[in-house]
């Protein structure tokens, strides 16, 4: 193997730890993730960039983690579901998640999360059709969706209900 | 599948990249969002020695107004692009297309040029920037050229581009009073390519459209221009009767290709739906 | 014969379920509780099998046959062997040195036939995707790097793609051994279907179609096989549904004695029924594992279980009605051509689809007459088996169309058609045209409820409404029954060794916990759920200081694992009557501690109480203390057993139907040909209920597989053989965006075969769906006098019938 494809260093910011490590050129950020760091948490269904398996957070913005090489995460700032509950909103989706059975057998529900992070902190007054909308990236096939539109959709209203009691206030 | 090794580039400059492009000619793929070419990388489907990661070119990021230009730079991605209120302001057609790009996560990495440059034929990009008469602006060793869209888009997945350019941001017209602009399109699921979509553009001139535009996405191997159906309705009162001859028109220019479930007449079929609904909001 | 009156529960009921309880304080049995055990898996601690790494381990990448038929002529890996970080590459004939080849028959599918298959292909290859060559190494990139370095020479052979012409003189035959490519075949004939038909008043007839699709779980396939060479043992670590059988067939396979081998299964990312299939590629990890002696771990790459996997579902129908003008059904005739692969999958045969389409056609109603001709035929396409609700979709789609159909020549609503025709909730026990013997179904319960709850003549109103300007909105119905709780009926009286009994074993501990263990396991229906509700209940502890102990041959009870929606109906029971059993066994030692007897003591809330009067003794944690370290203390001759295993057999029927009935609202298009989701209803009786949220969310789960598979999915195939979309891109799965809400009810009656009285319900979704899909996209097109009976029902179809192209 020529040594132009051999390993380099790579640093990031994962759930706000610094890491480090050597991957190849051509390891995408979820192996990178998985067999580098240690992270299982995030899973891979197809490596096309359709399933949403991979979904994670990087420099602030969800990404298909297997479509985005680990060298090009070199000094970024990556968030997986392992760091989910460091974020309010991060926690409460977790919670309605469990309390409503949005997940089955939990290979989706890290990417789906990571994607219904995203829609409540950028959307905050998405309809129900709108979350539908965006939560079609993330395959299921256990689910049938529904219980995760309820899930994402009761944390959107605690989340308006909330701002309605600091409008009041504030 | 994993994909196969390669080295990696990140050039800090124009004149890097054309270095790296010259050394390794056709073993380099440039790296722009990579959701393209990593997916297809992924597959296996191409072994490149090298990749040239154009993202640290940060000049190439930007969306800006010059006169009566937009220009959108290649690395812009298409959340950058849904976000841009000079994006929503001069070029209301792409505001109106973007919704339909894949899924927000491919969003925030896909970028406008990477879409142009692949040349997606089902793409939306490049069916808007044929519908708006954009342009192309590449950049090589021997300086910057700009390209037309009517004369960038060559067969399937072949554009006018040479191996040693890069594409580095797409000009269009800013949008004037009286544009009228829509976009439409047809996918089994949101966020696939589309079956058959419309990028469509014209000045109204009362209860006409004047120098209309439609490309049609997923018609062809390129963004068709439906030039005939385009002079028949140029300055004509959209009535019934010039919808109803646009909609014969449109079956007689249009021959799309057939797919494993879609058939040439049912796409055909499809694209002049997607006419008659533009058309009749329009009136 | 009295029933229990079948209960309705709305919604999700929070509190005291409707039917009399199983247990002294029936805390959680019928309560929406949420699993306990899912919070891992929100917060990505979860342990599916790639997150597996072991000592040594390697990773193994297959070369596939590249098209449907093809002798293998050699291989060289001279260069594949060379390339960095390769373990070794392996071939067919090496395989089979350690890996006996298999037919995959079942002595009660009379006549059923089919070819050896071998781990590895060795002389020919028989689909496009049979594996032929092994190639292992450090990591999986490095293990395809050199598979891109592997050289198979290989000649293409005529492949067999045409159900329809399968059978011909002219076609080749795939295994010429056999004599042809039939497969199976089956007749069934009451004996007066002709007169029947005769006398009818309406005769309707039309051919179905239904599109070879596949299970697509969002975790691949994938194995870690380590073969422990001077243990002489074999662990596999396996995303399954049934590792007792895959402990079995890998000691026949390998010559293995059965205590050499356990299988261990974890975290599973989805199955449904792809996951309970024994694959060639499965015996060869195992096969490489024992070569190399070293562990060996096997992910199926994306691509690759397009063409690894098995399919299911292709079938050609002609079909057809006789009513009476009353709308009485008099008889259905059903002739089912389907196309399976090259071989009958191991070892639950690929027979079994066909056989339920013969069984189950016709199924709710109580017509005599019926006549069913079936044939399963081979083809060089990827094999096919049971994957969720094996034959009742088609069963299902088949009658319900031709129900639609009848009722629209006799202008009677369809709904109406259906409460007139239905067995009465009354009539039970009862025994269907084709054979099955049906314990206790409500399907006049249900369709009234289902006529409540989606306000049907309002929508009817609507829809006559909307008709007027020019929108399209079909209603339509599809009335379930689902096979659950098999007894051996359905494998072991085939010769195969599947249990269709389940144990399950329950330990107190010493702090008053306690622990389950199960051979039944979890998937994501929420097994690990119900199962801790049943536990707590029946031995009077808190839900929190259950801990479940699934999936491990060395530790569970020999059990059958999930299939056939045998969970919550075989291991739940068996929970129950262990949990039980312990239950009397702790007041057995709470009376040697208190000396008081038994009968006066209870266990409540985690306290062992007094019976009349509710005063707490003492705590379950103080009598783990005693009974396990302070023996001493009891009487002599006295000895505690706190750890209590009990099995269950469901005996009294071949299967235990449930019913239902779903309704689905569509708008269609008329000019795209594109179909809305508007609504989605269903009813299901699953019996006793343990847990309704979970019940609601395996109806909606399955139901969107059943939508996937009537509007979307399909493996195309050229005439070759080659499989055109088997990527994501191009085989198309439900996403949210075009699934409708799926508002679900419940209907309780419970069966009297087991003590819990619970049946399954994670197919019934699955079956009843397309079926009621179709009937929606055919309503809405009545006012243009065409239908559409091939699913996927595309765009491009629906087109087709309207005669726009």
């Amino acid at each position: 193997m020529s040594a132009a494809s051999a390993k380099r260093t790579i640093r990031v910011i994962v759930n706000g730890e610094a890491r480090e490590c050597d991957v190849e050129p051509r390891t995408h950020l979820v192996d990178c993730l998985r067999e580098e760091l240690g992270l299982k948490g995030s899973h891979l269904g197809c490596e096309h960039g359709v399933c949403g398996a991979c979904t994670v957070r990087l420099d602030g913005e969800i990404v298909r983690g297997c479509l985005v090489l680990a060298v090009q995460a070199d000094g970024g700032d990556v968030r997986t579901v392992e760091g989910l509950s460091a974020n309010g909103t991060g926690r409460e989706l977790q919670r309605a998640f469990v309390a409503r059975n949005a997940l089955q057998c939990g290979f989706c529900t890290p990417g789906m999360l990571a994607a219904a992070l995203e829609l409540v902190e950028q959307r905050p007054n998405a309809t129900r059709t709108q979350v539908r909308e965006w939560m079609s990236g993330n395959y299921c096939r256990c689910t049938g969706y529904h219980a995760i539109v309820d899930a994402v959709c009761e944390v959107l209203a605690q989340g308006a209900a909330a701002k309605t009691i600091t409008g009041a206030t504030g | 599948m994993k994909a196969p090794a390669f080295d990696y580039a990140k050039p800090r400059s124009m004149v890097e990249v054309f270095a790296l492009l010259q050394r390794h000619g056709a073993d380099a793929r440039l790296l722009a969002g990579g959701q393209t070419l990593l997916a297809t990388l992924n597959m296996r489907l191409s072994e490149p020695a090298l990749l040239i990661d154009l993202t640290g070119l940060a000049a190439l990021r930007a969306i800006g107004v010059e006169g009566q230009v937009l220009s959108i730079g290649a690395l812009a991605t298409h959340s950058e692009v849904e976000r841009s209120e000079l994006v929503a302001r001069h070029a209301p057609l792409l505001a109106m297309a973007v919704p339909y790009i894949g899924h927000r996560a491919i969003r925030n990495r896909g970028t406008f040029g990477g879409s142009i440059a692949y040349a997606d034929p089902a793409a939306e990009w490049p069916a808007c920037l044929a519908a708006l008469d954009g342009t192309v602006v590449a950049q090589g060793p021997g300086g910057e050229r700009r390209i037309p869209a009517r004369d960038f888009f060559r067969g399937l997945y072949q554009t006018a581009l040479r191996a040693d350019e890069v594409l580095a941001a797409c000009e269009l017209p800013c949008t004037q009073p009286n544009d009228w602009f829509a976009f439409d399109e047809l996918a089994r699921r949101h966020g696939d390519y589309a079956i058959v979509g419309l990028a469509a553009a014209a000045r109204r001139d009362g209860r006409a459209l004047r120098s209309p535009r439609f490309a049609f996405l997923g018609a062809a191997a390129t963004p068709l221009r439906a030039t005939r159906t385009e002079a028949l309705l140029d300055g004509r009162a959209l009535d019934q009767a010039a919808i109803d001859a646009a909609l014969g028109c449109i079956k007689s220019e249009l021959d799309p290709p057939a797919d494993p479930v879609h058939s040439s007449a049912a796409k055909r079929h499809l694209a002049s739906v997607l006419l008659k609904r533009v058309l009749e909001k329009a009136r | 014969m009295k029933r229990d009156e079948p209960r309705l529960l709305e919604g999700r009921p929070e509190h005291a379920p409707a039917l009399a309880p199983v247990t002294a304080d029936p805390r959680y049995i019928g309560v929406a509780v949420p699993r306990p055990n899912i919070q891992r898996l929100v917060e990505g601690a979860g342990t599916y099998i790639d997150d597996i790494e072991l000592p040594r381990m390697g990773h193994v990448v297959y070369w596939r046959s590249p098209v449907a038929h093809a002798r293998i002529e050699g291989i060289d890996a001279t260069e594949a062997r060379k390339m960095p970080g390769v373990i070794a590459v392996i071939d067919g004939k090496q395989v089979a040195s350690v890996c006996k080849p298999w037919v995959a028959v079942l002595a009660h599918l009379q006549g059923i036939k089919s070819a050896p298959e071998y781990a590895l292909a060795i002389d020919r290859a028989h689909w496009q995707g049979e594996p032929v060559v092994a190639v292992v190494a450090d990591t999986r990139a490095k293990a395809e790097d050199a598979l891109a370095k592997l050289h198979v020479d290989w000649e293409a052979l005529p492949a067999v793609t045409d159900i329809e012409t399968a059978l011909d003189a002219a076609t080749p035959v795939i295994h010429p051994d056999l004599g042809d490519n039939l497969c199976f075949q089956r007749t069934l004939d009451t004996g007066a279907v002709d007169d029947a038909f005769a006398k009818a008043d309406a005769v309707c007839e039309t051919t179905f179609h239904f599109g070879r699709h596949t299970g697509v779980t969002l975790e691949p396939r994938c194995q870690i096989a380590d073969w422990n060479a001077p243990e002489k043992r074999l662990t596999v670590y396996h995303s399954f549904q049934a590792p007792h059988m895959m402990q079995d067939l890998y000691c026949r396979q390998f010559s293995l004695p059965e205590d050499a081998v356990r299988v261990v299964c974890k975290d599973c990312g989805g199955s449904f029924g792809i996951k309970v299939h024994a694959y060639p590629d499965d015996f060869a990890t195992v096969a490489v594992s024992m070569l190399l002696k070293r562990p060996i771990k096997f992910v199926a790459d994306r691509l690759e279980s397009f063409t690894s996997d098995i399919h299911a579902r292709h079938h050609r129908v002609k079909a057809r009605i006789a009513a009476a003008k009353s709308g009485e059904i008099l008889a259905f005739e059903i002739d089912d051509l389907t196309g399976i692969g090259p071989f009958s999958v191991f070892p639950r045969t690929s027979g079994i689809e066909g056989n339920q389409v013969v069984n189950l056609t016709g199924g709710p109603y109580k017509h005599k007459q019926y006549r069913a001709r079936m044939k399963v035929v081979f083809q060089n396409k990827v094999p096919t088996c049971q994957y969720r609700g094996v034959g009742h979709p088609i069963a299902c789609a088949v009658t319900e169309g031709l129900v639609d159909l009848a009722a629209q020549k006799l202008g009677i609503d369809p709904l109406a058609m259906r409460k007139q025709n239905v067995i009465p909730d009354d009539a039970y026990p009862a025994t269907g045209a084709s054979g099955i013997r049906l314990e206790v179904l409500s399907h006049e319960a249900c369709l009234a409820k289902i006529e409540r709850m989606m306000n049907y003549q309002g929508l009817r109103a609507e829809q006559a409404a909307l008709r007027r300007q020019g929108v399209f909105r079909g209603i339509g119905f599809a009335t379930v029954i689902e096979l659950t709780n098999p007894s051996a009926a359905f494998y072991g009286v085939g010769g195969a060794r599947i249990s269709a009994q389940d144990g399950a074993t329950i330990r107190l501990e010493p702090s008053g916990a306690v622990t389950v263990m199960v051979g039944v396991g979890e998937q994501g229906q929420g097994n690990d759920g119900i199962f801790a509700q049943i536990a707590a209940d029946a031995v009077g502890i808190a839900i929190e200081r259950v801990r479940l102990v699934m999936s491990d041959t060395d530790i569970t009870p020999y059990g059958g694992g999930t299939w056939a929606s045998r969970g919550a109906g075989i291991g739940g029971e068996a929970i129950l009557l262990a949990g039980l059993a312990l239950r009397k066994n702790i007041l057995d030692v709470a009376a040697a501690i208190l000396k008081r007897p038994a009968d006066g003591l209870a266990v409540f809330r985690g306290d062992v109480v007094d019976a009349g009067t509710s005063e707490v003794l003492m705590a379950l944690s103080e009598l783990g203390r005693i009974a396990y370290f302070r023996p001493d203390t009891l009487p002599a001759g006295f000895q505690s057993e706190l750890m209590v295993t009990r099995h269950y057999a469901q005996r009294d029927y071949p299967f235990i139907f449930t019913n239902g009935v779903q309704a689905s609202h569509v708008e269609v298009d008329a000019d795209t040909g594109f179909v809305k989701l508007l609504a989605h209803w269903c009813v299901e009786d699953c019996g006793r209920v343990i847990n309704p949220m979970l019940v609601d969310e395996q109806m909606r789960g399955a139901i969107v597989q059943g939508i996937g598979g009537a509007l979307f999915e399909e493996c195309l195939y050229d005439q070759a053989g080659q499989l055109l979309n088997g990527s994501m891109m191009d085989y198309l799965v439900p996403m949210a965006a075009e699934m409708p809400d799926i508002h679900v009810a419940h209907v309780e009656t419970p069966t009297r075969s087991s003590k819990l009285g619970a049946k399954g319900a994670g197919e019934a979704g699955t079956a009843g769906a397309p079926g009621a899909v179709m009937n929606a996209i055919n309503d809405a097109l009545a006012p243009f006098e065409c239908a559409v009976h091939s699913q996927p029902i595309t765009p491009e179809k629906i087109l087709r019938a309207l005669g726009k192209v």
